[in-house]
């Protein structure tokens, strides 16, 4: 009767060496009697034929196979060495076998190795390092750890992948891993190290109890995933029957508390940031040195706060999208050459561009540094909200009979929505303040439209649009 | 007086919890073999530990800050709520990640936060905590970014090199719903943002002409949460955004997130219990879309919500008894995946294992299908479920008992 001793390391490749041999020395399962580490030197054959002729005949089997064994040898259940060797037995002569989920002793293999698999994960989940003084240069830790089954080889390499820069060891009552400047060893268990207190395992601890929900306590979907025999070699595991103890009385003080009132600030930011409220004394003088004074702190990508200009009790207040290149180093709207189009078409519809006040509904101009040029960006969403406290105050000291809005960032500022402007064209929208707004395309439109014809068309329908404006504007008069 | 790091931290991970995901799966494989950095991701994440809450601590999971101007109702950091504050310095979040990381306690970092003085300004804070973990530190562990809604797509482009994963939070399951609750919140812009982190990574998978690949972009992809019981939203309604996100987004994941009681709650909110078991039933339903075939219209049907009662695939299965029983030695994978108590993984062993033998009942078993749930829907070489299938109390076999009621 052939006995197989088996290393303590190494057992995958010395079962594998071994089941080869007998295999080819036709070792019917029955006779054969395997075990692992204490007994016998390592890889020994009893009794047996000890060097086989392997390389004779050489034993092929399903690569799936050779994964199931290199996990079923980790297992503790003393029969698993036998069990994939009188598996093997019937696999070399019925490859088909390792797919027959059916047959009861694969079925129990397959068990078996998920078992291995469960016990790895759980070890690189619940292996909780504490750092250990050292004079050299690289940071020290070590864990204590007590997997189900033999499976530190099996897990080992895992931390080797991840710690690398530091030196570590994991031991557990079998084996002892440990990685010291880059290489990973293996040697015998050991009794329980005593680990140095480390301070981050109370900042672990608050961040437990914190993550935590009482509202939804669900210890059982808890206990399934991180079973309590692991608690005892985790740190934050203490804090868990406080934590269930506590939560159904947090979470109904939580129901019960009735809401509070806010406090004072916030309904100073909400204002501020929904553009209303604040300083509501404020008139043209003081607006435009708070223009200044918030031009002087300059954000990258921006350009400086360029306010509206024009007569003080105009009728008309024309709002484009944001200032240029132009109007920026000019610091006035509409100076650039979308502006000088719109003067010129204003001026052929009748539109007296000077007795209206002219703005942006983005203040500052937005764009990316190219060399030397400064190319324009279409402002988000943010900026509008941003700039829009601006515009509210120029519209609140203006109180304009009505708004010309050009283009879809300022219909987003004054009507809320962007979307379908060549659809919106030529009509009257109610504003935000209940001021008529009319709507039509910004004139940098034009400047962009591919051909000739196709501007020439583009500016008849822009003209058209700022007569009906200003038809709409002397209607109101009247 | 300045807060001490340990009362940070409480403040911050308990505004944090309130974010379903904990993922940490499905990104790029990487390790620290060479000894420069830390840490590693192989693909499938994992939980380090439980909360009795039932939920995996995978990622350490905070805000930057709690501050915030937005006024969301359901939200505890909401401006007008009376929370106590705090905000970490980026160096603070920088070295708990890695301290914790180095304890194996985590797989990386979670990082979210309060909105302050501009989406911008609150962006790029996020974004240089992932710049200097993964260029300063070297670290290799996971990084899971939540994107602020209308922060400039510049920064959202370089998110995406240092960060795993992006998400951003469609909040609720319609637009009515963001107005009526997250009055400042832009579903548009929320869904721009999603736009661009497709974009971005569509674009990081185009070699250049040299024939050389850009940068990873985002290569745990984006998900997303949407909070279930907050509004009247029913789940078909849910079920249909959901498919919408999936397909125009690219989305690898849509969380739900059971409307919970904060603390300091709003008064336009209701208190109640947290909706636990529809929000299950709506992850089942999420699973039945993405991995069996199913689509949202089939798995409400004509009703408006999911039954609590049974799993919505054995509500699937009981409304159209006339397509089973399934002969397991027969049928094709589309229709066994149908099958109430298969997985997708008794599926492939009952197409591997039956090139090689005629299926009975005990072969089931040892495959691992849930054969009390798979009985009455199943024949094989050895049963047959006879007038089982069209029983009239089929359903009542699988429906909880009815409760007595107490008396008080």
């Amino acid at each position: 009767m052939p006995h197989v001793s088996l290393p303590k390391i190494g057992t995958d490749t010395a079962w594998r060496d071994a089941a080869r041999g007998l295999i080819a020395a036709q070792e019917p399962p029955e006779r054969v009697s395997w075990s692992r580490g204490e007994e016998a030197m390592p890889g020994l054959f009893d009794g047996a034929p000890a060097e086989a002729p392997a390389a004779a005949s050489p034993l092929t089997v399903p690569r799936d196979f050779v994964a199931l064994a290199n996990k079923v040898v980790w297992h503790s259940d003393p029969e698993r060495f036998a069990r994939l060797y009188t598996f093997l037995w019937r696999l070399k002569d019925n490859k088909g076998l390792i797919e027959d989920r059916g047959d009861p002793a694969l079925a129990k293999l397959r068990e078996m190795e998920k078992a291995i698999r469960r016990d790895v994960h759980k070890t690189h989940a619940f292996v909780r390092f504490r750092e250990v003084p050292t004079n050299g240069p690289r940071r020290r830790f070590g864990a204590w750890f007590e997997p189900e089954h033999y499976s530190l080889e099996a897990s080992a390499p895992f931390f080797a992948r991840r710690f690398a820069d530091m030196d570590w060891m994991i031991a557990t009552p079998d084996l002892t891993a440990s990685f010291e400047d880059g290489s990973l060893s293996l040697s015998d268990g050991l009794p329980r190290p005593d680990l140095p207190e480390d301070a981050a395992e109370e900042l672990w601890g608050t961040y437990f109890r914190n993550i935590f929900n009482p509202a939804r306590l669900k210890v059982s979907a808890m206990t399934s995933e991180m079973p309590k025999k692991y608690w005892a070699n985790l740190p934050e595991a203490k804090h868990i029957p406080e934590m269930i103890a506590g939560a159904p009385a947090r979470a109904r003080a939580m129901q019960e508390a009735a809401p509070t009132l806010p406090p004072l600030r916030s309904q100073k930011i909400l204002d501020r940031l929904h553009g209303k409220g604040g300083d509501t004394a404020m008139d043209w003088d003081a607006l435009r040195q708070k223009a200044e004074e918030e031009s002087r702190d300059g954000r990258e990508g921006y350009g400086r706060l360029v306010l509206g200009e024009g007569p003080h009790d105009a009728r008309l207040m024309v709002v484009g999208e944001q200032p240029g290149d132009v109007e920026d180093q000019q610091g006035r709207p509409f100076v650039g050459p979308a502006g000088q189009m719109f003067d010129r078409i204003a001026a052929e519809a009748g539109l007296d561009r000077s007795a209206a006040y002219v703005t942006n509904a983005v203040k500052r101009f937005k764009f990316v540094q190219r060399g030397k040029r400064r190319l324009h960006q279409t402002p988000s969403t943010g900026d509008i909200e941003h700039a829009r406290w601006w515009l509210d105050q120029e519209i609140r000291l203006l109180r304009p009979a009505m708004i010309l809005s050009m283009g879809g960032t300022a219909a987003e500022t004054l009507t809320g929505k962007r979307a379908g402007i060549l659809k919106r064209r030529g009509h009257v929208e109610e504003g935000r303040d209940g001021v008529p707004v009319f709507l039509t395309v910004h004139p940098s439109y034009l400047l962009r439209l591919p051909d000739a014809k196709a501007q020439e068309e583009g500016t008849e329908a822009f003209r058209a649009d700022l007569a009906a404006a200003r038809a709409y504007l002397d209607s109101l008069a009247a | 007086m300045p807060l001490d790091l340990n009362t940070k931290l409480a403040i911050l991970s308990d505004a944090a919890r309130y974010d379903a995901s904990c993922a940490s799966s499905g990104t790029s494989k990487r390790d620290s073999k060479d000894g420069k950095g830390l840490g590693s991701t192989e693909g499938m994440g994992i939980c380090h530990a439980y909360a009795p809450d039932g939920r995996c601590i995978s990622l350490l999971k905070i805000l930057l800050t709690n501050f915030c101007i937005f006024d969301c109702a359901y939200c505890v950091n909401r401006v007008s709520s009376n929370t106590q504050r705090a905000r970490f310095t980026v160096e603070e979040v920088v070295s708990l990640t890695l301290e914790f990381y180095r304890r194996n306690y985590i797989e990386g970092l979670f990082l979210s936060s309060g909105i302050i003085r501009s989406p911008d300004a609150t962006m790029e804070e996020m974004v240089r905590i992932a710049r200097t973990l993964r260029t300063r530190e070297n670290f290799r562990g996971y990084i899971h970014l939540k994107t602020i809604p209308d922060a400039s797509p510049e920064l959202i482009a370089e998110a995406g090199l240092y960060a795993d994963r992006l998400s951003i939070n469609v909040e609720l399951p319609t637009d009515a719903a963001v107005a009526a609750y997250a009055p400042e919140k832009k579903p548009e812009s929320i869904r721009g943002t999603m736009g661009q982190v497709r974009q971005g990574r569509a674009a990081a998978k185009e070699r250049s002409h040299t024939g050389k690949r850009p940068p990873k972009f985002a290569p745990a992809g984006q998900s997303t949460q949407m909070i279930v019981g907050a509004d009247d939203s029913t789940d078909a309604v849910i079920l249909n955004q959901s498919t919408r996100l999936y397909d125009d987004y690219g989305l690898r994941r849509v969380y739900y997130s059971a409307f919970s009681p904060i603390p300091d709650s709003s008064a336009k909110l209701p208190l109640v219990q947290p909706p636990l078991l529809r929000e299950h039933r709506l992850y089942q339903a999420d699973w039945l879309m993405r991995f069996y075939g199913f689509e949202a219209g089939e798995i409400t049907g004509t009703e408006a919500n999911l039954d609590l009662e049974v799993d919505p695939k054995l509500a699937w299965a009981l409304r159209h008894r006339d397509r089973f029983p399934v002969d397991v030695n027969r049928a094709e994978r589309e229709v066994l995946l149908r099958v109430p108590g298969f997985g997708t993984k008794t599926v492939g062993r009952i197409i591997a294992t039956r090139r090689h033998r005629r299926l009975r009942w005990d072969d089931l078993v040892r495959i691992g299908a849930t054969m009390k749930t798979a009985k009455p829907f199943i024949t094989c070489l050895d049963y047959s479920p006879g007038g089982l299938t069209d029983s009239a109390g089929l359903r009542a076999r699988f429906a909880p008992q009815p409760q007595q009621l107490q008396l008080l």
